[in-house]
Formats: C-alpha cells, sequence, structure tokens
C-alpha cells in the first residue's frame, strides 16, 4: 500500500511518500504508526507522538482503530490549519 | 428549480471575488443573498511578525473533503450556489487565502452555511501553514478554538426549508 507523509511528519521521515508491506500482525491504523515508529531514527521522531498524528485511508480521515486492510492509500499528518 | 452549483478550486493564483460571485448569480432570478468570506494572511502569527506564509496540501483529498462539507452544507440549507476557493504556495501578509461563497433566496442560508463551510475547512481540509519568521520558517500549529468552532456544527439544527412569502 502507498503511505503519504504530509508537513512536519514529511520532514521527519524524509520522503513524501513510500509503498510499505506490513506484516501480519499489523491491522489498524495506531499498529502501523507503531511499526513504522520502530523503523529507524526518523520514524521515532516523526510518530514519537502518536497522539497528534493524524490519518486518512483512501483520502477520508479515520481514527487510530480503523482497519488498513483494503487500503489503497494512507496518509499521515498534524493537524491541520488550512481555511 | 434549479440544482445547487458547487464549484471547488485549489490554485496558487488570487482569485477575484466579484468575479466570482457575478458568475454565482448571473441570470438567476431567485437569488435573494449573496455572502462572502475572505481569509486574508495577516502580518503576524501568534504576536511575532512573519514574511510570508506557505500552505502545503493534499490536492485530491481536500477537493474530496471540501465536496463533502459542501453536500452537507446543502443538505442542511437550501442554498442555490457554493464557491470554495483555497489557495496554496507561498502567500505573503495581505493575501487572500481562501473565498467561502454561498448563494440563497434568503440570508439565514448563506451566513449560516459560509461559517459552517470555515468552521469545517480550518479543521479537515488538509492544508499545512508554515511561516516565515526573522528567525527561520515554523509550522503554525493547530488551534483549539477552531476544533471547538468546527464541534459545534455537530448536532445539526432542525431542517428548515424556506418558506415562500
Amino acid at each position: 500500500m502507498k503511505l503519504l507523509y504530509f508537513a512536519w511528519v514529511r520532514e521527519r521521515v524524509g520522503k513524501a511518500e513510500e509503498q510499505i508491506d506490513p506484516p501480519a500482525g499489523v491491522t489498524t491504523v495506531g499498529q502501523l504508526i507503531a511499526w513504522l515508529a520502530r523503523r529507524d531514527e526518523q520514524y521515532a521522531y516523526a510518530f514519537e507522538n502518536p497522539k497528534v498524528i493524524r490519518a486518512a485511508i483512501d483520502r477520508s480521515h479515520v481514527r487510530a482503530d480503523a482497519a488498513i486492510a483494503g487500503a489503497s492509500e494512507i496518509a499521515f499528518f498534524p493537524p491541520m490549519t488550512g481555511g | 428549480m434549479e440544482p445547487m452549483t458547487t464549484t471547488i478550486r485549489l490554485q496558487r493564483e488570487a482569485f477575484d471575488v466579484a468575479a466570482e460571485t457575478a458568475r454565482m448569480t448571473r441570470g438567476r432570478t431567485d437569488v435573494g443573498a449573496v455572502v462572502t468570506f475572505t481569509g486574508l494572511c495577516r502580518a503576524d502569527e501568534n504576536g511575532e511578525p512573519i514574511a510570508a506564509l506557505t500552505l502545503e496540501h493534499y490536492p485530491d483529498m481536500a477537493v474530496a473533503e471540501i465536496a463533502r462539507h459542501v453536500e452537507e452544507a446543502s443538505a442542511r440549507w437550501p442554498l442555490l450556489s457554493v464557491t470554495v476557493i483555497h489557495r496554496y504556495g507561498r502567500i505573503v501578509p495581505g493575501e487572500a487565502i481562501v473565498l467561502v461563497a454561498t448563494v440563497s433566496s434568503h440570508r439565514e442560508a448563506a451566513f449560516a452555511a459560509a461559517e459552517f463551510l470555515m468552521d469545517y475547512l480550518k479543521t479537515r481540509a488538509p492544508f499545512w501553514k508554515q511561516v516565515e519568521k526573522p528567525t527561520g520558517s515554523a509550522w503554525v500549529d493547530a488551534k483549539a478554538t477552531d476544533n471547538a468552532a468546527a464541534e459545534r456544527w455537530s448536532v445539526p439544527p432542525p431542517r428548515r426549508h424556506e418558506a415562500a412569502k
């Protein structure tokens, strides 16, 4: 599945997007964040406070307990400051 | 009755409010109210002067999310036309960032829908602001007051259809 990163999440991870293949045990957005945080220091820094990370699956806002199965695109970003 | 017209645009360039409202009302005889909100870039953020702000966005989701809220607004209020234009990229103080324009037969719907759409734009539209200050660039934090403003729309008002006078 494709992951997208925006704003300071993108800066800390060091990339705007990537393709990943999460292992079988990772089934929710919250678990995906925890799995990403363990990859390396940059990811750990980006996801050090999961409470401020927002997520969208296929361009709709979701909560941490949302299932990731079947998602084609998951985005992670800070709280929004548009408008 | 004509269906409601919706225009949603994300763009770098400045927009022309008068041109947009002229387009929305042209040829219609049922328009009694036009409300526009224009959000501008201030010269300060949190009390500190800024040289500019830069807006990053998630294009596909921004259009989808704005469209969802316009649809919700049209379900709640009798609207004839809605336009939302949101700029991205580098914007300097004094320039406009966002336009929400609503057209209806009577003013209640146009005022309420414009405020509703702005409250949601501030909290759910995927844009992120970065400010340029003398000390360097910094991401703007989301405000608790914006979240509170959006939440007050959570209980929908009873649907009120405009009665013909």
